[in-house]
């Protein structure tokens, strides 16, 4: 094996990096490739909770670094998902702790015994996305169909270029259909055109991702959900395979197809 | 031309045409690092070494920064005065 690391960074915080983390990694464990996880915003963990893994946290990413537990002791294996591990950040530490050759001597060791490793960046252009970065095969920029996220996702997409990572690819997330359709929301084909770069997912606004995060399952795992599959149709993406974007629309069972019917229009 | 129809279809009162108008103008401002003030100092000093050699319309002198993928331009329009022949003898 020679895992392929992913970095999932964003800029701005808030526009779901974490979930987007959790759920590509829980998606490509499901069928059956051995992914870790890796978070990577020291001082500020937050995939344990989303994995739903916060309660067996012995050792972290730092204690790794510093050589306080061997690398096997600190990876956390989901007992739902028996081919997805965890390495969690250390709450008390700061960015400091670890440097971007940290990273990729960490990743350089999980490498051979993993298909992918994620790792969950930090918002901000600081230290700690710089560690995040460092040992990318592929960056992922999230961003959501909003001025201040697209502005930092294009100014991420450069330092990621400036850091000859690039081409970053891009997914779009809490897209909500029905402002896209009034000209109220920025549209993918828009986002797409001012940031100028590959598209790999476009994620709805889901009420279920919340759901799934109070329980601390991926929503990945939920067939029904509409973020779920387009988390699903990612990983699918990045193992190469040519998934069609779906359509965003919720069908919105008779009265929502009559009135597209009366008044199509809007994409 | 384009702003007229948009104004006509209503595209310009949507919220969302005008986050992708106030956007374009940012990342532009972003990627070059350069301000609308540099901007137009830049423009004083091109039209001053310009005029220093031909004959040129300050006021119609036209710079703008264009986007082509993730790369970005600075596009000057500079028209010039017709040359006026002085009579020899």
């Amino acid at each position: 094996m020679t895992g392929k690391v992913v970095t999932v960074t964003s800029g701005k915080g808030g526009v779901g990096k974490t979930t987007a983390t959790a759920n590509i990694g829980a998606a490509l464990a499901s069928t059956g490739q051995k992914v870790v996880c890796i978070d990577a915003d020291i001082g500020l963990r937050n995939l344990d909770v989303v994995l739903g893994l916060e309660n067996r946290i012995v050792y972290d990413l730092v204690n790794i670094i510093e050589g306080s537990c061997r690398l096997r002791q600190a990876m956390i294996r989901d007992k739902r998902l028996p081919e997805l591990f965890l390495i969690p950040a250390a709450q008390t530490r700061d960015k400091s702790a670890v440097s971007p050759s940290d990273m990729v001597r960490l990743c350089d060791e999980l490498r051979p015994e993993s298909d992918w490793i994620l790792i969950d960046s930090p918002a901000g252009i600081e230290r700690g996305f710089r560690n995040a970065v460092a040992p990318a095969d592929i960056v992922l920029v999230i961003t959501n169909p909003e001025i201040s996220a697209v502005r930092d996702a294009d100014r991420i997409i450069g330092l990621v270029e400036a850091e000859e990572k690039g081409p970053a690819r891009l997914v779009i997330n809490r897209i909500r259909p029905e402002m896209v359709r009034r000209g109220d929301m920025l549209t993918v084909e828009d986002v797409i055109e001012l940031l100028a770069v590959e598209l790999i997912g476009m994620v709805p606004d889901d009420e279920n991702v919340l759901l799934s995060t109070n329980r601390g399952t991926p929503v990945v795992l939920d067939g029904k959900s509409k973020a779920g599959q387009a988390f699903r149709n990612i990983s699918r993406r990045l193992q190469g395979e040519q998934v069609p974007f779906m359509s965003l629309e919720d069908e919105g069972g008779f009265l929502g197809r009559l009135t597209r019917f009366i008044r199509p229009g809007g994409s | 031309m384009s702003g007229f129809i948009d104004r006509l279809l209503g595209r310009q009162t949507k919220s969302a045409y005008q986050a992708k108008e106030r956007l374009k103008l940012v990342l532009v401002h972003d990627r070059t690092d350069l301000s609308p003030g540099l901007l137009e100092t830049l423009k004083d000093d091109l039209i001053q070494t310009i005029s220093r050699h031909i004959d040129i319309d300050p006021a119609a002198v036209h710079i703008e920064m264009a986007q082509d993928g993730r790369e970005q331009r600075l596009i000057a329009d500079i028209p010039l005065r017709p040359v006026r022949r002085r009579r020899t003898g």
